[in-house]
């Protein structure tokens, strides 16, 4: 895996010829991914950990060390899964670097070093090791958005990312440095056992960076604000695995920390992954829903599906408080399979738009349209990531979203009155996130694929390069395959959680029949009978229509438009008008500003020149979190700035006055 | 026999469809003094589409011509689940109740999708409405299956029934008259009945449903319309069964099929009764009104889950 990556990183930096040098690149990044879903489907299949310990390097913190157990093991197969189709993906996506226009060495190089650090997150064993990979994630992926530096708007979403990673990096230090208790070893394996030796108090605040910190990577709201800033800078390859595969670290990290290290906490904990999935789901949909730059719209989408595997964990982090834990297991492997689901159809959506972006130049969905006769495999790709994110049945959205209502309708067993009459809540948001979910990708696949186009550039679109398509279709039939096989998935994450924080094993529970159901029989389907039964159906009804000879003569016409001939694309409704009901059934959330400036004419106002409607959504959180504090971050670098007047004999002066001052600290202690 | 009973279900259900829908514009035409179509005058409206060629917007893709089949099967799928006079039946365990509701929306999904293909602002319109319609509808559905759920200890439809009829103190239990509450409302808007959107009319502004299906004509009408009706059929026998299970034969017995059936029949008319009454008393709802409305279906179904709790 090392090798490998390391070679694709280095083809990128020598490689003379570009052709060659993007396919070496992606041949690299490849095999790299390839070894480590190999490593970590072994490590999960006969349940023994791969160790590795180097202690020479990095000896201070303990040295090298790398475990990996089957939590992580998991995770190194969801990088393999997204990186695969990815890379192959990006092989023809990045010819469009070639002018120049971004420095293709950097890019390779980055692309195969971000995957490295980050499976190698995964298998860090000690502190030290585990932000370093941490960081060099952070900053590979940080080279990999600013790809594109030229522009304005790619740095500035550069300078948002590494601002909101770094202040998650600072929780993380302070959680590690508290949880490590003065002892001065960094090893996973002391941090277990010194755990629960730790006063209630510094056990919660551990938590609380911890869940900030690692919610500053995974994107929960209020700190999701890099998401839809980053994501549509970076090239979209990259933003697939970013934002399919990178952000699920954080869940990683959650869980490590939380289940693994110490070992689960209060209910409260649960309860606040919980609140804090439910409101990420909800709002990132909502914003999503507003939102016609298709990229963007997919970054929200992001938000929503980490919303809802974190109220997965959430709820298996209350159950396993009182002691349910079959219940909890239920909740972690519903937030478990979403992450892989997720790392499935978001990577695919987003290389479905890299294709549009690549095909039309812009990602802004009011100048698409028609798309589909165009760009038929991106379109039905794209179509089936749609259906799978919308929770579909048979695609795979469905499967995991039904584990996670499951475990949520489990909640009457809490013993705790106040905390059952709380779920139905969960719920009923969770309910209407995903229908507003698939609200929409009706917007975004209609709007962006049927009807007629909306511009010449969209008119002109053709279809990518048989690489792209790949990737792309890799990923297509991940999800149905996923969707449609719980049963040889379930089974496998129940064995992941097996040992975890005193989970027990529950691969008797979840047996490799094809009917999913939840401990205690609460509920049964099975989505392999549920696609069989479609499909027959599907056969069934054209042929009983075919045996009764009905009338199969077909006339093509203009679409009706009320008696006016010729169609155009401005008749089209367009995305702003499908979401207009929903703006104004959640004005109160959105607060939209309008501004309607009617220009009439001199003499009657009964004749009007012109009409300029304007209608904008900040989100409030925006405006009211982030703007103080950038503010005063930027007078406090004002004030600063007076320091550094340029003159060399004030900063000699500077320099002898620190030094005395150090020198009388130093002579006082 | 188990199998031929379940599949003999949907195929009453299928053909029972039209038949229901007719019955509720007839009640409704004499409510209001008219003389009104035969209840059967649906068959000969399927018969007639069937009949006839197809015409296709020359704007539409592929998807537009697959729809109906797509929109068909699914609501085909979920009658195999629903009991409608017997149960448990076999395929009980293949889905449960939150995959009869997500089944659904994948027709709708897809029926928006087509609304959208042809590019006329009609379409769009329908689409847009019928997909808010149908995602603020989502949260009551999934809280009232809570309610259900928290009684029979199951989201198995047939578990409800046979646990209600086990238990038919639950059946006036006020959580499952309250969650009977929010999902009727639920009914009216997702099967595009007053005061949500109205069946009967072609007036542009108003129009949800009909104004998606506005491009298709021949036989991908009637599939449409047929599910339609399908779809309507499937909300009521889920309310009269989860909630008045008595009459649902448990045993295969031709005595208790007989009772089965006529009980059905005897809950689908007093059902299509009340629809009449309520779409010929009330106007339409503004657009704009319609999440007041199913707003306050969602607190019925939230009482539903913690009464249905405290009362456990």
């Amino acid at each position: 895996m090392f090798i490998a990556y390391g070679l694709g990183a280095l083809a990128a930096l020598v490689s003379a010829r570009k052709s060659l040098g993007r396919g070496l690149v992606a041949l690299g990044a490849i095999a790299g991914a390839g070894a480590g879903l190999a490593l970590g489907a072994t490590v999960i299949v006969t349940g023994v950990p791969f160790t590795l310990f180097v202690p020479e390097l990095l000896p201070l913190g303990g040295g090298l060390a790398l475990r990996l157990d089957s939590l992580g093991a998991f995770f190194l197969v969801v990088i393999g899964v997204g990186a695969i189709p990815a890379a192959l993906y990006g092989a023809g996506y990045t010819a469009v670097y070639e002018d120049g226009r971004a420095s293709l060495r950097l890019l390779g190089m980055m692309f195969n070093l971000f995957l490295l650090t980050m499976s190698l997150v995964t298998l860090a064993d000690n502190v030290l090791t585990f932000l370093l990979m941490w960081e060099g994630m952070s900053l590979t992926s940080f080279f990999l958005v600013m790809t594109e530096a030229g522009e304005e708007r790619t740095r500035n979403a550069g300078l948002w990312y590494i601002g909101m990673t770094h202040a998650g990096l600072v929780m993380l230090l302070a959680a590690f440095l508290l949880l490590t208790g003065g002892t001065g070893s960094g090893a996973f394996a002391d941090l277990r056992s010194i755990a629960p030796s730790l006063t209630p108090a510094v056990r919660d605040i551990v938590f609380l960076l911890a869940f900030l910190g690692f919610g500053s990577k995974a994107g929960i709201v209020p700190l999701h604000v890099w998401l839809p800033r980053a994501h549509p800078a970076a090239p979209s390859h990259v933003s697939a695995l970013m934002s399919g595969v990178m952000i699920k670290m954080g869940v990683y990290g959650l869980l490590r920390l939380t289940l693994d290290l110490l070992g689960g906490g209060p209910a409260w904990w649960g309860g606040l992954v919980l609140a804090v999935g439910v409101v990420s789901a909800l709002l990132g949909v909502l914003y999503a829903l507003m939102e016609h730059d298709l990229k963007r719209l997919l970054a929200f989408h992001s938000v929503e599906n980490i919303g809802i595997i974190l109220i997965g964990i959430g709820a298996g982090l209350m159950f396993h408080r009182y002691g349910l834990m079959p219940l909890a297991a239920l909740g972690f492997i519903g937030g478990l399979y979403h992450v892989l689901n997720h790392a499935t159809f978001k990577g695919l959506l987003f290389l479905g738009a890299g294709s549009v972006l690549h095909a039309t130049h812009t990602c802004n969905m009011e100048e698409m349209g028609g798309l589909i006769k165009r760009m038929p495999w991106t379109a039905l790709f794209f179509l089936i990531g749609a259906a799978a994110i919308s929770a579909l049945p048979p695609l795979n959205g469905f499967a995991s979203e039904w584990l996670v209502f499951q475990s949520l309708l489990g909640g009457v067993n809490i013993p705790v009155p106040e905390v059952v009459v709380v779920m139905p809540v969960a719920v009923g948001l969770l309910a209407l996130t995903s229908g507003l979910a698939a609200a929409c990708f009706v917007k975004a696949f209609g709007i962006t694929f049927l009807a007629l186009p909306r511009s010449s550039e969209a008119a002109h679109a053709h279809e990518s390069p048989f690489s792209m398509q790949c990737g792309m279709g890799l990923l297509a039939v991940a999800c149905i395959g996923l969707g449609v096989a719980p049963f040889a998935v379930v089974p496998v994450l129940g064995g992941i959680l097996a040992g975890l924080g005193g989970l027990p094993d529950t691969r008797a529970e979840f047996t490799y029949s094809v009917f999913l159901q939840t401990p205690g029989v609460f509920g049964q389907m099975s989505p392999t009978l549920l696609a069989l039964g479609l499909l027959f159906l599907l056969g069934v009804v054209p042929s009983v229509m075919w045996l009764l000879r009905l009338n199969y003569r077909r006339r093509l016409s203009d679409s009706w438009g009320c008696g006016r001939v010729g169609q155009t694309a401005r008749m089209e409704y367009t995305a702003t008008a499908f979401a207009e009901p929903l703006k104004r059934v959640f004005a109160e959330i959105y607060r939209p500003m309008r501004e309607l400036t009617v220009d009439f004419h001199p003499g009657s106002k009964y004749f009007v020149q012109s009409i300029e409607y304007r209608s904008e959504i900040t989100p409030w959180f925006d405006q009211s979190l982030y703007r103080p504090f950038l503010e005063s971050a930027t007078f406090v670098a004002q004030q600063v700035r007076r320091l550094q007047a340029g003159s060399l004999h004030l900063y000699l002066l500077y320099i002898a006055v620190v030094l005395t001052l150090l020198l009388v600290v130093a002579r006082w202690f | 026999m188990e199998y031929v009973l379940e599949v003999s279900q949907a195929v009453f259900a299928l053909a029972l469809a039209p038949l229901v829908v007719g019955f509720v514009r007839w009640l409704k035409a004499r409510m209001q003094n008219r003389r009104g179509a035969p209840p059967w005058q649906p068959y000969f409206e399927l018969v007639k589409l069937f009949g006839k060629e197809v015409v296709v917007s020359q704007q539409a893709s592929w998807l537009f011509r697959c729809v109906p089949y797509i929109v068909f099967a699914s609501t085909l799928t979920v009658t195999f689940l629903v009991p409608f006079f017997f149960v448990p039946g076999p395929l009980d365990r293949v889905g449960d109740l939150l995959a009869v509701v997500y089944l659904l929306l994948l027709g709708t999904f897809f029926l928006a999708l087509a609304g959208l293909d042809p590019g006329t602002a009609f379409g769009g319109m329908g689409s847009s409405r019928e997909m808010t319609v149908a995602a603020i509808a989502e949260p009551t559905i999934a809280v009232a299956i809570f309610s259900l759920a928290l009684g029979a200890g199951s989201t198995n439809l047939g578990r409800i029934v046979t646990q209600a009829l086990g238990n038919p103190a639950t059946a006036i239990s006020p959580g499952h008259l309250l969650a009977f509450a929010a999902l009727f409302i639920v009914a009216l808007a997702e099967t595009g009945r007053l005061p949500v959107d109205n069946p009967a009319t072609h007036l542009e502004l108003t129009m949800i449903h009909e104004a998606m299906i506005l491009e298709y004509s021949g036989r991908y009408l009637a599939l449409i319309e047929w599910a339609a009706a399908l779809k309507f059929m499937i909300f009521l026998a889920l309310l009269a069964n989860l909630f008045v299970p008595w009459g649902v034969a448990t045993d295969i017995t031709p005595v208790a099929l007989a009772v089965a059936l006529i009980a059905l029949l005897l809950k689908l008319g007093l059902l299509s009764l009340l629809i009449a009454i309520i779409e010929t008393r009330v106007a339409k709802l503004r657009l704009f009104r319609v999440p007041e409305l199913l707003g306050v279906s969602f607190v019925l179904a939230l009482l539903a889950v913690t009464s249905s709790f405290l009362l456990r």
